[in-house]
């Protein structure tokens, strides 16, 4: 067993010296590699934790949602709507929802408005949420204007910051009285934008949406399961920007790679003969070769992945972030709570360690069978 | 010691290019003294030496070495006697640039498993007999030519084998530091060991040293 | 110190914090575990149904209840105008076809 270990601790310390005398070009490698596990990494990571944060937290919304089409496009849920759908059994609370986007010139960003009961916010006052406080500069007590889109001058009162916690599902909302609503967005009376409805039997589900169309033949229920299922493909690998992503990320990989597996040096031929002319078998330079394949796959691995995880939930992913942001101007600060899928890391691990240690080792392979006679000659 | 029966050695046979080095050497080496090989260039004195060393193999013939035919063995095999039994010195150093002396003398002690620290005492021994001591750390290619023919020398020397091959030893030393390669040689025949060399040098060929001299031309061995 | 073990040590450390920081998410903190049912429970209490990451357009604000016109509204070829919609993937629909609505719709799916 000790000769083993000392073989291999030599082993290690040649390919260290091979590998130190060319520095900048090995240090230049490590870290390219260790930028592409680092990016690798986050994706899979970020990816992975906000699909499980949005199946868990929006497992609290409605059961069905019901809109209503005319002509293929959303309208309006009008008057006595809401008593066709009668008496359906399953359904504990059917409740119309209105709720809009509103445009700010001011800071061109997009807010949603909420009405909702008096008991939570009284006419002429509103809760905003954290990431729109933030970038207007508001605070509870605050007043601030909109310019309604007939033209309109509104003034509200801030009555309270939603949690800044809440960003993430919160960042843009305006909550504002039912009255105050209508006013603003010269809704018509009785009229909703679509009605929530909320089923005790989870079972129960699907009936009541296929109960639903019958007795409204123009309404389109959502269900919460199709609302679980839009968020679970979000950043799928398929979807444009990831797949450029990946697609540039396993690119520079295989050139990495392909680099390292097209032929050694003259140099490094020369090299492989002396070694095995002064007493050193072929698996001696292979095994050495292994290591240094090792060595730097492993380091890129580790480092890449720490620093991965760092970034997405001690920074929020802040490299994505302008990605993410695209051309809205709020976006919401959230760290995510951590979750990671062991598959997609082992998988990653698997993709980046085993591909490259290959690559170092086929130059090598015909280096070193070659007879060390050849030494003698050079 | 070392006993070679028609040893023929062929290049790139079966090819357009066949050259045969070799033309049935029978060649018997006594241990413990120093052979010099004396030819003028393409006689096949570094082949002969090669084949010898267990560096490549001959096309036709026998090797034997203490009584055991080496010629067919596996690779494994060989390169295991190559690193206890032999050591080289190649004329053109071959070595590892980038390294410090001691690193190079201690590489063939490597695939042994021999702790480091064995390995680093016994160069540093070898360093201080050959009066090299002073630069073991030093890289190589800062050192002169007779420096690295001393390195070339100790690496040679680290598993302490029994049969030492020189191949054109004084080839680019100047006088001075060729007698000096002599006292080193008589160093080693007073230890036991056996020599082989090859050279042109009429200094080393006609040395006092060298105990005998084997003529070649043209793939074969001369009248002594 | 030799190289070789000084290399082996720094991987060993490495290796090491690497196990230790994706271990330790497995002991979600009390915090997070507050934090995320906080927000499970605004989501209940409000209605939400989408996250509020991409507040760009009304269908990648509200990819879940987007019609299918909300994308085109701008422009018939608008579909990837926003880079996020890029990063949302159309709604998805329900497991199986319902057999009880075929036909008894008039609007589209």
């Amino acid at each position: 067993m000790r000769p083993w270990l000392e073989k291999q601790l030599h082993l290690i310390d040649f390919t260290l010296a091979s590998l130190a005398r060319r520095k900048t070009k090995n240090v230049g490698l490590l870290l390219a590699y260790t930028l592409i596990v680092f990016v690798l990494a986050s994706l899979s990571l970020f990816t992975h934790a906000l699909r499980s944060e949005a199946s868990y937290v929006l497992a609290g919304s409605p059961e069905v949602i019901l809109q209503r089409m005319v002509a293929g496009r959303h309208d309006l849920i009008p008057p006595g709507y809401l008593d066709k759908i009668g008496r359906i059994r399953g359904v504990q609370k059917k409740e119309g929802r209105l709720w809009g986007y509103y445009y700010d010139p001011v800071v061109n960003a997009n807010y949603t408005f909420m009405a909702r009961p008096a008991s939570e916010v009284a006419d002429g006052t509103i809760m905003v949420g954290s990431a729109l406080a933030r970038e207007r500069g508001l605070a509870p007590n605050n007043t601030i204007s909109f310019r309604s889109y007939a033209g309109k001058l509104f003034g509200f009162t801030v009555a309270a910051v939603l949690s800044p916690d809440s960003e993430l599902l919160a960042a843009d909302l305006v909550l504002l009285s039912e009255n105050d609503f209508r006013r603003f967005f010269e809704y018509p009376e009785g009229h909703y934008t679509d009605i929530a409805l909320s089923v005790a039997n989870p079972q129960e589900v699907r009936t009541v949406a296929a109960k639903l169309s019958t007795a409204l033949p123009d309404s389109r229920p959502i269900l919460r399961e199709e609302v679980l299922r839009t968020y679970q493909s979000l950043f799928d690998w398929r979807e444009g920007i990831v797949l450029t992503v990946l697609a540039g990320a396993i690119l520079a990989f295989a050139i990495l790679a392909w680099e390292k597996a097209s032929g050694l040096s003259a140099e490094e031929r020369r090299e492989i003969g002396i070694l095995k002319a002064i007493g050193w078998e072929t698996s001696d330079v292979i095994r050495m070769k292994v290591w240094e394949g090792l060595i730097i796959s492993l380091t890129a691995f580790l480092l890449g992945g720490i620093a991965a995880y760092v970034h997405v939930f001690h920074f929020g992913a802040a490299v994505f972030a302008p990605v993410l942001k695209g051309w809205s101007v709020l976006y919401p600060r959230f760290t995510l709570v951590p979750a990671v899928d062991g598959l997609q890391i082992a998988t990653l691990f698997f993709f980046t360690v085993v591909p490259y240690t290959a690559a170092v080792l086929v130059p090598i392979w015909r280096a070193a069978i070659t007879d060390p006679d050849a030494v003698m000659r050079a | 010691m070392i006993e070679l029966a028609n040893i023929r050695k062929a290049f790139n046979q079966g090819r357009h290019n066949e050259y045969w080095a070799l033309h049935g050497i029978d060649l018997s080496v006594e241990a413990g003294k120093v052979t010099a090989f004396r030819g003028p260039s393409g006689s096949g004195k570094t082949t002969l030496l090669t084949i010898v060393g267990c560096l490549s193999r001959p096309t036709e013939g026998r090797v034997r070495f203490k009584g055991e035919d080496i010629s067919g063995l596996p690779e494994r095999f060989l390169t295991d006697i190559r690193r206890q039994s032999f050591g080289f010195v190649f004329q053109q150093f071959n070595l590892i640039k980038g390294l410090s002396a001691l690193d190079n003398i201690i590489l063939p002690g490597m695939p042994t498993g021999r702790p480091r620290r064995d390995l680093v005492e016994r160069a540093d021994e070898l360093l201080d007999q050959l009066k090299l001591g002073h630069r073991s750390r030093a890289k190589v290619e800062w050192l002169s030519g007779g420096e690295q023919q001393r390195v070339a020398i100790a690496r040679a020397l680290i598993n302490d084998p029994q049969v030492i091959i020189a191949d054109e030893p004084t080839a680019n030393l100047d006088t001075a530091l060729s007698k000096e390669f002599l006292a080193i040689l008589e160093g080693f025949t007073d230890n036991g060991k056996t020599v082989l060399l090859t050279s042109h040098d009429p200094l080393v060929v006609e040395s006092s040293a060298v105990h005998r001299v084997v003529g070649m031309r043209d793939g074969r061995l001369t009248a002594d | 110190m030799r190289p070789s073990t000084l290399v082996l040590a720094l991987l060993a450390g490495l290796a090491l914090a690497f196990v230790f920081i994706f271990g330790h998410f497995s002991w979600s903190t009390a915090t997070d575990a507050e934090r995320l049912a906080a927000n499970r429970a605004l989501v209940e209490h409000y209605g939400l149904t989408d996250l509020a990451l991409f507040t760009e357009a009304r269908y990648t604000r509200h990819p879940s209840q987007a019609d299918l016109h909300s994308a085109f509204q701008d422009h018939p070829a608008a579909l990837e105008h926003f880079p996020t919609g890029s990063l949302v993937a159309p709604r998805s629909l329900p497991l199986f076809r319902d057999a009880p609505l075929a036909g008894k719709t008039t609007s589209p799916d």
